[in-house]
This record gives C-alpha cells, structure tokens and sequence, in this order.
C-alpha cells in the first residue's frame, strides 16, 4: 500500500510493522509526532504496545536498555537535545549490548538554541556504541528501523541501533512511502529471541557489573568493537533480505550517477537529495560528478567506501556538522579511511553547511564542484569553507544591528 | 503487627542471603541493613543499582546476591526498574515467563542518588506507580568517593568540603516527606540496628503493590569517624536520641513505630562520631549542639501533638 506520510509517521510505521512492544518516552520537538502516533494507536485499539512517559530521555534511555535487556522488542526516539541529556545512558546500554532500536530526529544543537537540524546531535553519539543508519527519505526511514531491528538482534551483533533523520525536512515533510503488509514484514523480522539474556526467578543474571582494572574492561570493550564490525556483513545479508522481501535495495553506502564520475559529493541524511538534483543539474551540463552517500555510518562502512571512491580524482565532503577546530567529522573518518592504502588518492576538500537547518542551494553546489575540481587541477585542498552568502552576511549584520540598539550598547560599538 | 511474620527477634530468618567478602567497609551500616532486607526479600528479586558503594557489591565475575543484579547509572536506577517491571509484565501477559520466574524489581541507591541526583527519576516512578521496592542507604554523604556533603548531611557535620570550624553549613533534606508528599503505597525509615522493626517494614513493603520506599541510616565508620565495632551500638543511639525516627508512611497516614520513652541527649550520639568533633574541641560549640537538640525537640514534640504514634 502506497501512502503519504512525514518521516516522524514513517518512523512511527517501522516501530509498529516491526511490532514493538515496549516504547519509553518523552517528548521534544521535532520527535514528537512520532510517539504521538504511536500512543495514539495504542488509544484507539489499533496498535498493542506499552508506552510509559519517563521524566527524561536520561531514564527514558535507561529504561529501554532494561526492558530489552530483559527480553521485549525495545523502540524509542528522540532529539537533539535529549540524545545528548540521554548520552550517559547511550555509552551504558550499550554496552549492557541490549537490543533495540532508537530514532534521532536530528536538531542543531544548544547553544543558541534552534529547532531546525543538522548532524552535531547524532555525531556526538558515533561513539557510544549504538549502530547507526543515516536517512535521506521517508521511504528509507521506515525501511531502515526493520533493518535497524534485523541487526541489534542479530547473534553476531546485540548491540543497539540508531536511526537517524533529519528534523523538518524529513520529519514534517509528506512523502509516498510504500507501506508492507505485517506478513511481508514477519517473514524478514522474526520474532526477539532474548537469547541468554533476561532477568528470570531461578536463573539469577548479573548484567553491567563493575570490573577492576584495564584488563576486564578493556576485553568488554574490544568485545562491543568487534560486534559492531561484524554489522556490515549482517548489514549486507539484511539486506538482501530486504530486497527479496519488498523489492527494495539497500547498500550500505549509495553511489548516484558515480561510475565515470572524476568528482563526487559526499553527504548524509536529507540534504543528499539537494546534492542529487545538483548531481543531475551538472550532468546535464556535461560534468562528470556523482554523489556518494552513506547510509550505515557505524559501523563504518570502510569497503564500501573505497568500492564507491576507487578511481575518483576529487572529492567534495559537505558535513552538515562542525567540530570547532577541526571542521568536519565525515570529512576526517574519509581522511582516515583513504590514508594508509595503496593505490592513488582523490583530493578531499572540504565543505561545512546546513548548520541549523541552513539551505545549501543549487548554485553552492556548483561552486563546491568548480572548488573541487581546480583542487584536483592544483593537487591540493583549499582550507575548509563554512558556505555563507553575502546575502545572509547583510541580514546578519542588520540583526546585529538592531540586537545591540536594544541592549543598549550600541554606542560602544 | 500479629498479621506480620515477625513478632519477636527469633521470628528473624536464621538464614542469611547475601554472600560475605565485599568489597565494603568493615562496619558498613548500609551492608548492615542490606544483610537483614535482602535476608526477607530472598533471592527472587532484581537488585537495580545507581552509582554508589554498594555497586562495588559485584565486581566482575563475583557478586554476593543470590538473585539477580542491574547496573544502571547515577541518576536513573528507578527508570532502569521501569524497564525491568514493564518486561516482566509484558513477558507474563504474554506467557512468556511463568509466574513462578517473575522477580521483585529492587532499586538499591544511596543517598547521593536518592536525595539528589536521582530525585527526578523517582518522582517519576512513584507517580506512574511503578511496582518496585526502593532501599536507600543513607551515610549522609557522598561516602564512596570520601564523603563529601550531600543533601543528605546533617546541620554541623564535618565532610571532605566541611572541613572548618563550623562544618557542613545546610540541613538534612528530609527525603521521607518528599517521598510521602507522592502519595506511594509506603514509606519507612529503617536502620539495621533494629532488626526487628527493619524485618517487619519490609516484610509490609512486599505485601504491597505500588511504590515501596525505604530510607536506612547508615553509620558509616570511613564517612562519619568511628570505629568499625561500633556501628550497631551508634544505630541504637541515632534512634534513642530522636535523631532517627523509626516510622512508616500508609494508608495516606505517618505512623512512628519506636518512640523513644527517654530520649537521651543528641550529645550522646554527636560526641562518638568524629564528624562532629569540631562541635566539642577546642571548645564546645553550644549554639549549634542547642540548636541541634532543640530541632529534634521540636520534631518529637510535633508527633505527640499530631499522634503519629503506632497504638
């Protein structure tokens, strides 16, 4: 069934096709819809699922590590602000390698504090230990938490997921999505398997206790590690499921109008689909570029990404982030995963935008394709750019303007 | 009291639970009164801890618990209870797991989480009514990491950020009546210097459904000064002085199960315990110890006039 819905209604769709049981809550924009949906369902008798209102993501993390930790499918969601209140909890239910799956919808982070998105949310949790998937569409944001729910319960991997996508462009923004029926999605997500882990009279289990010393600790560690790799063997296998189940293909990193490409972009999440319809504007203009796009960024794919860059002479890495003083995050993971290899290497440049929701337009992206291809030209890479137009720069200073005559110090300016 | 199974000290269980060779201080009264809940609350339950000494009761691959354990975090071990009880119940609902493997969900904090940091998390859960037990041992101090103030400090205390002359300026927050102005299904306060009347409280929490919550002065021979052998003898003295009232909040009623017949001067608790030297050397310090004395007076004298006395 075809239907139109918002990334947060195609979000709230993958939890109940998935069939969750148990769903910890608490609300913050843009999320919200998304546990407004599925409460509503429960409500109305359409949907059977247990949703319980925590006083924070903090506890709402907590809780759902230990509802899935104890044997129930697990879903949950948030944002921006709330990942981040939740962090201590990330790093902790996964290492607890409790199962289930985790919405971001990402939102620019405090300070100043805004609602519209960019990547800074879910780049501080690359580290925590959560699996992570990067939406583009409303399509793949349904899709990905099945596929989400395949791999934190697959043996190999048992640890938690997240699903990310953009605030409003994606979350408020309607789009087809093909609905599959329960049975379609039963015959690809078989039922939990709590396996070995669960709290049950008569089978007393310690989960997360204490260990002294960096030898214990650093076992656990490298444990959660080499579970996490093994996700891009099961990622693939998933989804092969996942195309002969519902006909749609998934690749862990997406190349777009790549093969002759001597330059291409690399972004993720929503924005990529502006990268794609420039890839398509400069095609029709005869330029070689293509878009690269990573849909699994952890683990992080390091075979599909060399499979999707061999051969290419430049390549312009647009973060929707920004590490201040460094630059881009995506940009030095590529930097990282290209370093060390034999074999010639394409010139990386790169490019900061989107921040907090900021339009990137078509005529930035013919700029950063021009930018790329002289630093080919020149065999070396330009400082990072922070894309800003003059326009914005003039609006800027007059709200400065007006900002400081009504604190009142504008005369000392 | 002759519906409980605890009548007199022999009804105790003879049998203890809780694995010894902790890595706790000798003389802990929170292991103290932790020995003599877990002794009634038995092996099927889930212990469900926040940061805090007694997270270092398991200590990978050893724990000391007969039933089952969960680590959580500072802030949200009654949210860790949420998810576990929900499991449970859905499992059940379910038929998944029998009733016969369903376990008593146990958040056990100190009192840096419970009166503090961990506040949130358990408003949280008693105003969902959550079904699920709360121990909190109570050393009045942020204990594991060398007992600095905490909201739980009493007036005068010396701590590891008191150390002046006039020692920990604030008062104890009295977490009893924050947990009681939630309206649970019940409160206590508990020390494991009194066996008898910790055993009968638990044993009235677990015939309960609802937000069970229970708040044990722990003498605590690191944190407060004093040695080790006298831990029981102090937990009698904080109860004969007034300065830890043994009651229980039911039935939307506060109801003092030992009232003290002669309350001994709280000099007699203060002067053993090291925290509180600087209140008598170099010199006695009488506007504090009056002030002292004069609020637990106060205290006692509101319960005789309100009645919150066990008939």
């Amino acid at each position: 069934m075809r239907v139109m819905l918002t990334g947060n209604g195609a979000a709230a769709w993958g939890a109940r096709l998935a069939g969750v049981e148990y769903l910890p809550a608490f609300p913050i924009t843009p999320q919200t819809e998304i546990i407004e949906t599925i409460a509503n369902w429960i409500d109305y008798g359409e949907f059977d699922c247990r949703v319980v209102m925590l006083d924070s993501e903090h506890s709402m993390i907590t809780a759902a590590g230990a509802a899935a930790t104890t044997g129930v499918r697990t879903f949950t969601a948030t944002s921006s602000q709330g990942l981040l209140y939740g962090m201590e909890m990330l790093y902790t239910v996964a290492g607890w390698r409790a199962p289930f799956v985790l919405v971001n919808v990402s939102r620019g982070l405090a300070s100043p504090i805004t609602l519209e998105p960019d990547h800074n949310d879910i780049l501080a949790a690359r580290d925590c230990g959560f699996l992570q998937l990067h939406c583009a569409t409303c399509q793949e944001v349904l899709d990905s938490i099945l596929l989400a729910f395949r791999l934190t319960e697959d043996n190999r991997v048992r640890l938690p997921a997240i699903v990310n996508l953009d605030g409003f462009y994606l979350s408020f923004t309607r789009e087809p999505v093909q609905l599959p029926s329960e049975q379609q999605v039963a015959g690809f997500l078989p039922p939990f398997d709590p396996q070995n882990q669960g709290f049950r009279a008569g089978a007393p289990f310690s989960q997360a206790v204490a260990v002294l010393g960096g030898s214990a600790y650093s076992y656990f560690r490298y444990q959660c590690h080499l579970a996490a790799l093994n996700a891009e063997q099961a990622f693939s296998e998933s989804a092969a499921l996942f195309s002969e189940a519902f006909g749609r293909s998934y690749q862990a990193v997406e190349s777009y109008r790549c093969d002759d490409a001597e330059v291409v972009f690399v972004m993720m999440g929503s924005f990529a689909t502006k990268a794609k319809a420039a890839v398509d504007q400069l095609r029709a203009a005869g330029q070689a570029v293509g878009l690269v796009r990573p849909l699994l960024l952890r683990p992080f794919p390091v075979k599909a990404f060399g499979r999707a860059l061999a051969g290419k002479r430049g390549v312009a890495v647009i973060d929707q982030n920004l590490s201040p003083g460094y630059g881009g995050i995506l940009h030095a993971e590529l930097a990282a995963n290209l370093y060390g290899h034999s074999g010639s290497k394409p010139v990386l440049v790169s490019f900061i935008g989107g921040l907090g929701g900021r339009d990137i337009s078509s005529e930035e992206f013919f700029e950063m394709a021009k930018i790329t291809r002289q630093a080919v030209a020149d065999g070396s890479a330009p400082p990072p750019r922070l894309l800003y137009t003059g326009d914005e720069l003039r609006e800027m200073k007059k709200w400065q303007a007006i900002a400081l005559q009504q604190s009142g110090r504008g005369d000392q300016t | 009291m002759t519906e409980l199974r605890f009548r007199t000290f022999r009804d105790l269980p003879a049998d203890h639970l809780l694995g010894t060779g902790t890595a706790m201080c000798a003389g802990c009264g929170g292991l103290e009164a932790l020995h003599e809940i877990y002794d009634i609350l038995g092996e099927k339950t889930v212990i469900i801890n926040a940061a805090g000494c007694m997270t270092l009761l398991a200590v990978y691959p050893f724990t000391p618990f007969r039933g089952s354990w969960l680590y959580t975090a500072m802030a949200s071990a009654p949210a860790g209870a949420q998810g576990v009880r929900d499991a449970l119940d859905l499992l059940l609902a379910s038929g998944r797991i029998t009733a016969a493997e369903d376990l008593q969900t146990v958040v056990l904090t100190g009192d840096g989480a419970a009166y503090g940091m961990g506040l949130s998390a358990t408003s949280g859960a008693i105003e969902r009514g959550l079904d699920f037990l709360y121990v909190c041992y109570d050393n009045e101090g942020y204990g594991n990491t060398g007992q600095q103030s905490s909201g739980a400090t009493p007036h005068g205390a010396g701590t590891a950020t008191n150390k002046g002359p006039l020692g920990y300026p604030g008062y104890k927050k009295d977490l009893f009546a924050i947990w009681a102005a939630h309206r649970p299904a019940y409160v206590a306060t508990v020390i494991g210097a009194e066996p008898l009347d910790l055993a009968r409280k638990v044993e009235r929490a677990m015939r309960l459904k609802g937000p069970k919550l229970i708040l044990a002065l722990a003498p605590c021979p690191t944190g407060w000064d004093f040695a080790p052998e006298e831990t029981v003898q102090l937990g009698k003295l904080a109860v004969q002085c007034g300065v830890w009232p043994l009651k229980e909040y039911r039935d939307g009623t506060v109801v003092h199960t030992k009232v003290p017949k002669q309350r001994l001067p709280v000099e007699e608790y203060l002067k053993r315990q090291g925290r509180f030297s600087q209140l008598f050397v170099p010199e006695r310090n009488e506007t504090v110890l009056v002030e002292i004395q004069a609020k637990i007076d106060d205290y006692w004298c509101a319960v005789e006039r309100h009645g919150q006395v066990e008939e």
